[in-house]
């Protein structure tokens, strides 16, 4: 057991020495402008995500939280400015997108978990068809997963069987399979019964400690205070305050802020 | 009441009828399957291309839905069997142009439900394909289809049956298929009411164990 701990520990400080001593931006916002037709979603956005970091990303309903992390795997495209994954302009018609893509894992507030798939055939599936995995592997490795995740048990069942926490930590581990750099949650809690919310960030809080890079759009303050490194707040389509999070939560900047943490933490 | 008649013409009508065995070009199960699956095949290209992005596959597919939904069965069967020859040049067999009409008119219908089923599928499910890396293709494949047959096999089950009924028009071109060797039969016996109710009763059969094997297929495909 104390080796075990051990073991954690020092991979842990071999992490941090890594994310402080090689400060490498995996995320680049240059100056980003996104329309829904007339609607000015995403305004002049300027932002960059180092390796190991974790990200979270608050503010009020309709500000553009999951327009702006969507942006980062082309899930929606953009006016203006320039993205950068890892150094590669999205903009690029030479960009193997499909490839970008599976080094970026996505969660989704809705879980969107395959209806007709077991959630090991969920896991399974872009592995086998996109990284040509062979079933016996991509099954291995799978149940390696969902053992991470705590749902070893459930390799047979269906989602529709799973609660929706149980359906939320297979679709991390499904985004996962593809062994992602970076991993992008929209509200992973948001959809949750409050008693399964902290299955799942338990799972994220996990993730952040093995060093992954994270951009998490929540409103679980309790998990920007312990897990993020950085907390941003957005409004309007704009980042109006990034900030470590003990800064963040002690002395916001703006007033807009403020009155968000206000309504949000009071309850 | 006389269903010695039935009896005495079991054979013709079963298997030059029904089957398509005999020396009469006919069958209502050997044009009816046929046209299903062909039909279903073409469907599933019109359905697609009704949804497609560019309007050079969209266009055309439209037309092609809206066209064949406003024309009666019977008359683009009368094209197959009098155009379609003239302008190709070569007479086409009875069979041919049955199936061929079959599978032309009822790809248009079978296409919108096609279509109609691939937009139930909710969209974040082609977002977390695509999240994945997955191809449009391998999507449409793995996710979207399967999802989308089982939400159309009722409309698709009408559809079929709808199709099955409909193969008796085939006779007006000569081609022998149920109806038209129960009328055979009644031209030489006189013996109408049983053979009707005979004939009736075939195809409800027919039609009834399509509708429980769809159900039995819904039922084994839900998984909540
Ligand atoms: N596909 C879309 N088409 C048009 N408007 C959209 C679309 N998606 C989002 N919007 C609008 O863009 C704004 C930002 O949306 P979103 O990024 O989902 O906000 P958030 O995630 O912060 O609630 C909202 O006003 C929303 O109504
Ligand atoms: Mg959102």
């Amino acid at each position: 057991m104390q080796n075990a701990i051990d073991h954690i520990v020092c991979g842990a400080a071999i992490c941090k020495f890594y994310t402080d001593e090689t400060l490498f931006t995996v995320i680049e916002f240059q100056h980003v402008n996104k329309w829904y037709g007339s609607l000015h979603v995403l305004r002049d956005i300027q932002l960059k995500i180092e390796r190991g970091e974790v990200v979270v990303v608050c503010g009020p309903s309709g500000s553009g939280k999951s327009t702006l992390i969507r942006c980062i795997n082309r899930l929606e495209p953009i006016q203006s400015g320039e993205i950068l994954v890892d150094g590669r302009q999205l903009s690029d018609p030479r960009l193997d997108l499909r490839a970008l893509r599976t080094e970026i894992g996505f969660v989704f507030q809705q879980f969107n978990l395959y209806p007709h798939m077991t959630a090991l055939h969920n896991i399974t599936l872009a592995p086998m068809k996109v990284k040509g995995l062979a079933r016996a592997e991509a099954e291995k490795f799978a149940l390696a997963l969902l053992e991470r995740v705590g749902m070893q048990d459930k390799a047979g069942a269906y989602p529709a069987n799973l609660s929706g926490g149980q359906q939320q930590r297979v679709a991390i581990a499904r985004a996962l399979a593809m062994q992602p750099k970076i991993m992008l949650f929209d509200e992973p809690t948001s959809a949750l019964d409050p008693e399964m919310i902290n299955e799942v960030l338990e799972v994220m809080t996990n993730l952040a400690k093995e060093g992954m890079t994270m951009a998490v759009v929540t409103h679980e303050m309790g998990f920007a205070r312990q897990v993020a490194h950085r907390v941003i707040f957005m409004d309007e389509g704009q980042l109006i305050e990034q900030e470590s999070p003990e800064t963040f939560f002690k002395a916001p900047k703006s007033p807009r802020t403020k009155l968000f943490l206000s309504k949000i933490l009071s309850h | 009441m006389d269903f010695s008649v039935i009896a005495n013409n079991f054979s013709f009508l079963i298997s030059q009828g029904l089957l398509g065995f005999g020396k009469f070009t006919g069958g209502t199960l050997r044009l009816a399957i046929p046209a299903i699956i062909l039909g279903f095949i073409l469907g599933i290209f019109i359905g697609l291309g009704r949804l497609a992005r560019s309007g050079w596959v969209r266009v055309p597919a439209t037309a092609y839905v809206e066209f064949f939904r406003g024309v009666p069965l019977v008359m683009v069967i009368f094209w197959f069997w009098f155009v379609i020859p003239v302008l190709l040049g070569v007479p086409l067999p009875e069979y041919t142009v049955a199936l061929a009409a079959f599978v032309v008119f009822e790809a248009a219908y079978l296409g919108e439900i096609i279509r109609a089923g691939i937009q139930s599928v909710p969209r974040g499910q082609v977002e977390a394909a695509t999240a994945t890396g997955l191809t449009s293709v391998q999507t449409m494949r793995h996710i979207i289809l399967p999802q989308a047959l089982k939400n159309m096999i009722p409309a698709l089950v009408t559809q079929f049956i709808v199709l099955f009924k409909d193969t008796s028009l085939a006779s007006i071109i000569g081609y022998v298929d149920l109806t038209k060797a129960a009328q055979i039969v009644n031209n030489r016996e006189i013996r109408p009411f049983e053979l009707y109710l005979f004939i009736a009763m075939v195809y409800w059969l027919c039609t009834y164990g399509m509708s429980r094997y769809a159900r039995y297929l819904e039922r084994r495909l839900s998984h909540a």
